[in-house]
């Protein structure tokens, strides 16, 4: 028997509320907020009371999904990277760097968001970058 | 945390008459709760004190039911407060909790939390360590009794106002233990509405917590819009007490106005 509690933050907004995730034997069973984190001191919004849901979701994504004309096809990590990146090399070969835009999300961490921004700068040379909190 | 509640949950570990210890756990800065069942881990047990006395504290209870649902034949140790007590008599009697699988080891609020919390009765009868407070009588239940009725009105009006429903409210409440809950009944509560019809959410709920809530205030302090919750469960409390004699929570044996089971 193991109960315990996972302090983590909340991945919905760039809020970074600490929230603790409950494990009872485990499986995830409850949020909570966490009453230590200065970000939000025991507090959380409708989205953050409800993270362990998501993430136990039977229609939550797995796998990545390749678009086809008119379906999603589901793909091996491998496939779908080879795709993305031959597919920007002939864009950026054929209109040029400026064609390529690269919106990134809150839901990252500043790390993340650093690469994905050296990213678009170095290796695509654009300076097309922005985040979805201005969309 | 005192040394006292810690040998005290030693022993019951080592003479196993507990599956484990649910209480708080202290690392890296932070408080959490945490089932302690091996004696080795009780040395980051904490009282919920971060800052000042209890502002780290959670709905143990509720996680003690969770615990009792999916191990019904183990028993439980508890970390309790005055309110946890006093919610651990109504679980009884609602049937949430069975008194004879939970151990409670009490621990007294200091003064100051106390004092804050306008408690009734800040220590448990079941005192491990601790000192046993005195009575706080509310100086805010106070303040809205003096008040007219349309300004009440109109005073809670305004902070409900303020409402977002993250319902988070209920969803910390260690006495919220229904399967289904009015608050999302579409027929009763129009849903996409900021704020929440107002003030019918919030005294829906309200209504709800008569003969149930135990003052422990995990509500208002869960509320990103500081509605003081706490004062309007005291207040319903209080009427509880006038009009049926009865206050949540103090007592096993007295049978509750809003509960139909019969105290052995």
């Amino acid at each position: 028997m193991e109960f315990r509690t996972v302090l983590t933050t909340c991945p919905y907004c760039g809020c970074g509320c600490g929230l603790l995730l409950e494990v009872l034997d485990g499986k995830l069973i409850g949020t909570l907020p966490s009453k230590t984190s200065p970000v939000n001191e025991g507090k959380l919004c409708v989205k953050g009371w409800t993270v362990h849901e998501f993430v136990i979701s039977p229609n939550r994504l797995t796998k990545p999904l390749v678009r086809q004309a008119e379906t999603f096809d589901e793909s091996s990590w491998d496939r779908a990277l080879d795709l993305a990146a031959t597919r920007l090399k002939e864009i950026k070969g054929k209109y040029g760097p400026d064609s390529i835009a690269v919106l990134t999300s809150a839901k990252c961490t500043n790390e993340e968001n650093y690469l994905l921004q050296k990213f678009t700068r170095a290796a695509i040379g654009t300076n097309n970058i922005d985040h979805c909190a201005r969309l | 945390m005192s040394q006292k509640i810690r040998e005290h949950v030693q022993k019951l570990l080592a003479e196993k008459k507990i599956k484990g210890f649910l209480g708080l756990r202290e690392e890296n800065g932070h408080i959490f709760p945490h089932l302690f069942c091996d004696p080795e881990e009780l040395k980051h047990l904490s009282s919920g004190d971060k800052r000042k006395p209890g502002d780290a504290r959670y709905p143990l209870n509720q996680i003690l039911i969770r615990l009792a649902i999916e191990y019904p034949q183990e028993t439980f140790a508890v970390l309790i407060r005055g309110c946890d007590e006093r919610g651990l008599s109504e679980l009884f009697k609602w049937k949430q909790l069975l008194k004879e699988r939970v151990i409670p080891i009490g621990i007294g609020c200091p003064d100051e939390l106390a004092k804050a919390c306008e408690c009734e009765k800040p220590f448990p009868d079941c005192l491990v360590d601790g000192p046993k407070g005195e009575k706080t009588d509310s100086q805010k239940v106070a303040h809205i009794n003096q008040m007219a009725i349309e300004d009440r009105l109109r005073l809670w009006k305004k902070e409900f106002d303020r409402c977002i429903k993250c319902l988070g409210c209920r969803n910390v409440c260690p006495m919220c233990f229904c399967k289904q809950c009015t608050l999302e009944e579409a027929n009763l509560i129009d849903t996409g509405e900021i704020p929440p019809a107002n003030p019918s959410f919030h005294l829906v709920r309200a209504i709800h917590m008569a003969g149930r809530c135990i003052d422990c205030g995990l509500c208002e302090e869960a509320c990103p819009a500081g509605i003081p919750l706490r004062t309007l469960y005291k207040k319903v409390a209080d009427i509880v007490s006038e009009e049926f004699g009865y206050k949540t929570g103090f007592s096993e044996d007295e049978k509750s106005p809003f509960n139909i089971i019969e105290v052995k």
